[in-house]
Formats: C-alpha cells, sequence, structure tokens
C-alpha cells in the first residue's frame, strides 16, 4: 500500500466521523414569505398542529395580499428537535422567521444570541396586556427583555384508568395523600390485575427532558417545604447538589423500576415511551397509573387520528402529592412553548404579524382547545367556552395557582440531561442512589461551571 | 520516498487538468477536515453560549478523565473486534471457502442473500435486527417454540447484539473480497498438495493462508475502519443504551455534540476517534509489510 493510503484513510474516517451534521434546505431571502419552523409529531396519525397552522396560514395569506407562509416542519422527538432548530437557527441560510420554543431552552438560545428581543413589538401590541404575569415572564431573559410570545402553558398530574382500579378493588375517585399512597395503590394493581402496568413515571436519557420534567422534578418539587426551589438556589445564583431531596426522588423511580411496577425498564428506556402511553398503553387500559402532563387529550380528540372520545369517562384525574402529604398537599410543574424570532430572520416585522394572527383571542381560544393546552390569555381563561370545551381543563387550570416552574437558565439542559443519567442508572439497576447522586454532583459541577452549593 | 525517473522535469503545465480535483478537495476535503481540527481546541457550544475561545488541549484532558469516555473506548474495541475482526473476517471467509466448493445454485442463492444484507441502508438494516432481537422479536419467538428461555436481548446483552447485527450486515464484503482472494489461487498447487496427502485443514493453513495474506490485511484494513464509524445502525437499534452500555464512540461523539450541546468537546472525541483508527491502520500495514 502506498504510504499516502493511511493518510486518505484517516481523512475519510475523519469526515464519516464528523459528518453527522444535519443541513437544512433553502433559504429565507424572499422578502414576501414568512418561513415557520414547529415541531411535528412523530407520530403520523397526530396532526394537530399541521391542521391549525394551515388554517392560520390560509387566513394570514387572506388579510396579507402577496404575502406568504411557508411551514417547515421537523419531525423529530423533543430532544433531537432542539438540536435540529439550533443547527438552522445558527446560520442566516437556514433560520426561519418564526420557531416554537420550548420554554426550558429558550434562556439557552438567548445566550447564544439565536432569538431576536421583541420588545419592541409588544410595546405596540394592546394584546399582550391580556397574557397572565407568569406566562409574560417565562420567555423574559436575564437581561429583561422578551423573547417570546407563550401560546399557552401546561400543568402535570396523575392519570388514572377507573376500569382498572376497579378490577383491583380500589375506590374511585382516587387521590393519594403521600408518595408511599401511590406505590401503596401500584402494589395492590400490581397483585389484583397482573396484566397491566401500574404506573408509569417517565425515566432515562431517552425520555429526554419528558424524563426530567413529568418525571423525576414532579417528585423533587413534593419534597421539603414546597417553597424554595430544590434545583437552584436564587439567593446566591447556584445550583443545589443532590442532598436528601434529590436521594429521595431518586429512590421513589428506584422503587418503580426495581419492584416492577413501571413498564419494562427497555420500554421504559425506549425514546417512543411517550407516544406508546398516549396512543397504546391508556387508550387500550393496559396502563393503570401515569404521572404526565395536561396536554394529554389532544392526541384523543376528534380527528386526530387516536380518536378516544370515552377517555373523560374511563380516566380519573389526581394531584400529585408531595412527599409526606406537607402542604400545600399537591405538586405540578409548568412550563409551555413560546412563538420566537430568530435574531438571523430575513423577515421579523411579518414574522410578528403571524404571532398576531395566531394570538387573536379567538384564534387563541381555538388552539388552546385543539391542544389541550391551558389558557395564558385572562379573556380566554374567563370564557366559559374554554372552561367547557374539554373535562379535565378546570381540573389542569386550577393547578396553575400551586405550580413551580424550572429554574430555565442556560445550564439547564445540562442539569436536566445530568438528572435523566441519574435516574436512567437507578432505573437499570447499574448504580446505587448514592452513587447516582455522587455522579449527578460531578456533572453538575462541569454543566455550571462548579457554581454550586451544598444544602 | 523515490521519485519517479524523469518526474522532476516534467512541465507544470502537464498538472494542470488535475487542479479542479485538487481545488474541490481541498475546499470540501482539507477545509471541513481543517474546521473540525480547530473545534476541538475551542469550547464551542451548540446553545447556550455568546461567544466560543480557545482552550488549547482542555478538551482532551477531559475526555481522558471522563469515565464515559473510556467506557466507549472500551466498548469501541469490543465492537470491533468482535463484530469485525473475529465475526465479518473469519465468517466473510469460511462463506468464502465453502462456496467455492458448492454447486452453482447454492453459490447464488448464498451470494444473493448475504449480499442483499450488505445493500440495505445501514438504518433499514438496524430496523430488521431490532426487530429481531427484541422482546416481542424474531429470535424470541424462534426461541419460545424451541421452549428455551427468552430475554430482551437488546437491554441484556446490547454489544453483542449490535455486534451481530454488524456481523450479520458486514459479511458480505469479506466474501467477496476472499471469493476473489480464493479464486485466484492456481488449482495446480491446490491439486498438488492434496496429492501430498494434505487434509482440508493443513490445505488451509500452509497454502491457502498464506496465498491470500495480502487480500486478508486489506480486507481486515477496510472492515475495521467501516466498524469504528458504525453509528446509524446502534443508534436505531439500542440508541447506546440501556445506560452507556452499548455506546461507542461515534455515539458518544453524538450525545456530547448534539445532545449536550458541546460540539467542541464532540469534535475533540472524532479526533480521538481518528487516532484509534490510525492506531488499527498502522498494524495491519506492519503486518502487510513484514509478510510481504
Amino acid at each position: 500500500m502506498r504510504p499516502t493510503a493511511p493518510v486518505l484513510l484517516s481523512a475519510t474516517l475523519l469526515i464519516a466521523a464528523t459528518g453527522l451534521t444535519a443541513c437544512s434546505s433553502g433559504s429565507g431571502d424572499d422578502p414576501d414569505t414568512v418561513r415557520i419552523s414547529f415541531k411535528q409529531s412523530t407520530d403520523n396519525q397526530i396532526r394537530v398542529m399541521d391542521k391549525y397552522l394551515a388554517s392560520m396560514k390560509t387566513q394570514f395569506e387572506k388579510d396579507h395580499p402577496g404575502k406568504k407562509v411557508k411551514l417547515v416542519p421537523i419531525k423529530a422527538p423533543d430532544s433531537e428537535y432542539y438540536t435540529k432548530l439550533q443547527q438552522m437557527l445558527r446560520s442566516p441560510k437556514t433560520a426561519p422567521d418564526l420557531v416554537y420554543e420550548d420554554t426550558f431552552l429558550i434562556n439557552s438560545d438567548i445566550t447564544s444570541g439565536y432569538l431576536k428581543p421583541l420588545d419592541s413589538y409588544l410595546a405596540k401590541w394592546p394584546d399582550w396586556n391580556q397574557f397572565i404575569d407568569t406566562a409574560k415572564n417565562a420567555a423574559k431573559a436575564q437581561d429583561g427583555k422578551t423573547y417570546g410570545v407563550p401560546d399557552g402553558t401546561d400543568t402535570r398530574g396523575l392519570w388514572y384508568d377507573k376500569g382498572i382500579f376497579a378490577k383491583a378493588g380500589i375506590k374511585t375517585p382516587w387521590q393519594p395523600k403521600t408518595w408511599d399512597d401511590v406505590l401503596d395503590t401500584a402494589r395492590t394493581i400490581k397483585k389484583k390485575v397482573p396484566s397491566v402496568t401500574p404506573l408509569n413515571v417517565y425515566t432515562g436519557k431517552p425520555g429526554g427532558e419528558q424524563s426530567a420534567m413529568q418525571g423525576f422534578e414532579m417528585l423533587l418539587y413534593g419534597t421539603g417545604s414546597g417553597t424554595a426551589d430544590p434545583l437552584y438556589d436564587s439567593s446566591s445564583d447556584k445550583w443545589i447538589t443532590a442532598g436528601k431531596p434529590f436521594k429521595d426522588a431518586l429512590n421513589f423511580v428506584k422503587t418503580v423500576y426495581g419492584e416492577k411496577l413501571g413498564p419494562d425498564v427497555s420500554d421504559a428506556l425506549d425514546p417512543n415511551i411517550g407516544t406508546r402511553v398516549r396512543g397504546e398503553l391508556l387508550p387500550k387500559s393496559k396502563l393503570a397509573i401515569n404521572l404526565d402532563g395536561s396536554w394529554l387529550p389532544q392526541d384523543w380528540l376528534k380527528g386526530s387520528g387516536h380518536e378516544w372520545p370515552e377517555w373523560s369517562q374511563r380516566l380519573g384525574l389526581a394531584h400529585m402529592p408531595t412527599q409526606n402529604g406537607q402542604a400545600p398537599g399537591k405538586v405540578s410543574m409548568s412550563g409551555g412553548w413560546t412563538w420566537s424570532v430568530p435574531s438571523k430572520a430575513s423577515n421579523p416585522d411579518l414574522a410578528f404579524e403571524f404571532i398576531k394572527t395566531m394570538q387573536t383571542k379567538a384564534n387563541a381560544q381555538k388552539w388552546y382547545i385543539a391542544n389541550s393546552g391551558i389558557a395564558v390569555r385572562k379573556d380566554v381563561a374567563a370564557d366559559p367556552a374554554y372552561v367547557k370545551a374539554q373535562p379535565g381543563i378546570k381540573f389542569f387550570t386550577d393547578l396553575v395557582a400551586s405550580t413551580h416552574y424550572r429554574p430555565a437558565y442556560p445550564a439547564y439542559p445540562k442539569v436536566s440531561t445530568a438528572i435523566q443519567e441519574a435516574m436512567e442508572s437507578v432505573t437499570t439497576g447499574d448504580s446505587s442512589v448514592e452513587k447516582a447522586a455522587s455522579t449527578y454532583d460531578e456533572q453538575l459541577k462541569t454543566a455550571t461551571d462548579g457554581k454550586v452549593i451544598t444544602k | 520516498m523515490k521519485v519517479g525517473r524523469g518526474g522532476a522535469r516534467r512541465p507544470l503545465t502537464r498538472a494542470l487538468p488535475l487542479a479542479p480535483s485538487l481545488v474541490l478537495l481541498l475546499l470540501f476535503l482539507a477545509g471541513p477536515i481543517a474546521y473540525c481540527a480547530y473545534i476541538a481546541f475551542t469550547d464551542l457550544q451548540l446553545t447556550g453560549q455568546a461567544h466560543s475561545s480557545f482552550v488549547g488541549f482542555d478538551n482532551f484532558t477531559a475526555a481522558f478523565k471522563d469515565d464515559a469516555f473510556l467506557n466507549a473506548v472500551w466498548l469501541t474495541l469490543v465492537f470491533t473486534v468482535l463484530s469485525s475482526l473475529i465475526g465479518q473476517n473469519t465468517l466473510g471467509l469460511a462463506l468464502a471457502a465453502l462456496m467455492q466448493r458448492a454447486s452453482k445454485t447454492v453459490r447464488t442463492v448464498t451470494g444473493a442473500v448475504v449480499i442483499c444484507a450488505w445493500v440495505l441502508p445501514e438504518v433499514v438494516a438496524g430496523f430488521l435486527l431490532y426487530a429481531f432481537f427484541r422482546r416481542e422479536g424474531t429470535l424470541n419467538a424462534i426461541l419460545d417454540w424451541l421452549h428455551l428461555p427468552t430475554q430482551n436481548w437488546l437491554f441484556t446483552l446490547p454489544i453483542l447484539a449490535v455486534s451481530f447485527a454488524n456481523v450479520w450486515r458486514g459479511t458480505a464484503f469479506s466474501m467477496l473480497v476472499y471469493s476473489a482472494a480464493l479464486g485466484e489461487i492456481p488449482k495446480e498447487i491446490t491439486e498438488a498438495a492434496e496429492m501430498d496427502g494434505a487434509g482440508g485443514w493443513r490445505r488451509m493453513w500452509h497454502i491457502t493462508l498464506p496465498m491470500i495474506r495480502r487480500s486478508i490485511g486489506t480486507n481486515l484494513m477496510l472492515n475495521t475502519l467501516q466498524t469504528l464509524s458504525v453509528f446509524g445502525l446502534i443508534w436505531v437499534m439500542t440508541r447506546g443504551g440501556p445506560g452507556n452500555r452499548s455506546q461507542t464512540l461515534p455515539l458518544f461523539m453524538y450525545e456530547q455534540a448534539f445532545q449536550k450541546s458541546m460540539i467542541g468537546y464532540g469534535t475533540a472525541v472524532a479526533l480521538l476517534l481518528l487516532v484509534v483508527g490510525s492506531l488499527f491502520s498502522l498494524v495491519y500495514m506492519r503486518l502487510l509489510r513484514s509478510e510481504a
């Protein structure tokens, strides 16, 4: 072999190894076209957002003659959606004019300079006063500027199957008072109805933020007094290392999977577990209790692909209790998504016009109902048509009063990954709670540049 | 390196037709590589950072202190040795040897089946083997039918499952290389050995293998390099999980760069993967040279 061969081979290998960057097509040079990126469901039958945006597109093009809307869906699981989006936002060639951002990542993207402050637009937009204050803060960065318009929020709780509860001889309506109540009910179900999965708690890296938020944080924020943030200490601006509350929450996860109260570990660590829970396990009565978000019914509404109108008769709703039943007795986490304008967008003005179209009272209400969102506009929340539109809306809207928000600072996405890894290692049984907690501490230090505090 | 006779005296204009391809190579090959090498020495992130800065060898020292990185290096070696050195290579040779003797029909059918696996896109092959190994999959259905215990292979033995998948997919290449090499061996030599009373194994060991040494070397090198960069197959089957139990270097790199947003660190890992590949290449080149 020629001496140049290893060089060539090495070069080929390097390209193979580094050529993983995804590309996106098209550029936004046309001043009359607004390009909109959003997350498309990985379940082909779920087209709630596609349909909503298509109708907004028609309305917008009618109201703005000569202007065009181009929808650029990104079809990916959550964690890959962010990656793809960030790659698009890096370059003016690929940056769309309007993007759908999860509030958990928005500060990170703001710090990167990917997004444009919207204050000058918001000041001239009377509807902004209709938004509740917590929602206005959802996309407010540490610099005090606002970078996104929220299209609703969400809350979380326990969904349970009344049919399975009846078979197990458990009285409904069911409202556990402590973590132990939840586990005991799951154990009873495991014994009396062995053919079903008693309790689902999202876990591990494949589930991404779903594991951290619907899973771990719903537990962690239910420890202690319920007033201080257990992840971030705002008085010292430092992240809190894994103390007893953290270990207790890990222990809960360990118990669920160790005692086989949860889905089979290999199913729990399947990246599509969320889609399966909504599309298969719950509708087919294979899952008794599910710790999940308020948006579940969007998959079961008419025309959504998995129509299941009788869900409200078959499923019950309960608050997630605090660890020992201490005040306030219930836990919920909230987040939500916002519409933001990339700093490299070519038509920012037109993009904000599109936000305005989506956020008229009538359109916002239509969207909350279509995606089972929780209203962040006062006028919608007060509208009886919204409250009555869907069973469960009142339950979840009432949770807004006592809900928690994540410390959505730029380091949060990495902290979240560290949480997912800690969960995964106790779920698989690869490490003990102590070991997982100390690994978390290590990763927390790296992720936050050593800005940690022990409490 | 010796310069070809009269090479220095050739007019430069003779190289002119090469210019376009040289420019393309510099632009699309050398350019991105140089850029990657540069990024590996910065703390560039996908998000959460306004400006990146030069950090010297920090990414590399961090890698060697990172248990997950060392785990990935170990798994990469296991994966490469199992699936490439042992699996694809030996199985390919065995198939090629058997096919030499088989009837034409058997040869055509076997060839077609094996090559089918090779022609399939990596991701499709990944899904097929995922369906084979998963809990409700084909393998367990067969085991169940034979009244043998079943298990979730992707969960209990992930690195073995993905190694098997790579063997399944990549053996065709070795088989083709060895079929060609075996076909080159003159019939008289084998026949002479047979006359002298050498059995099948002895003929293989003393005649066939020494005569196809060069093919073995080339095949090992190409197989290894291809296996080192396998990504789609493992990603589809296990995503490197459960835990990190099938996370080879390419998957580790992807996780660092695109899931944890640390592009700089991920690129540094890519460069280290390149080093692993070069080491393997060097070893094979040595083998080839001493035996030639």
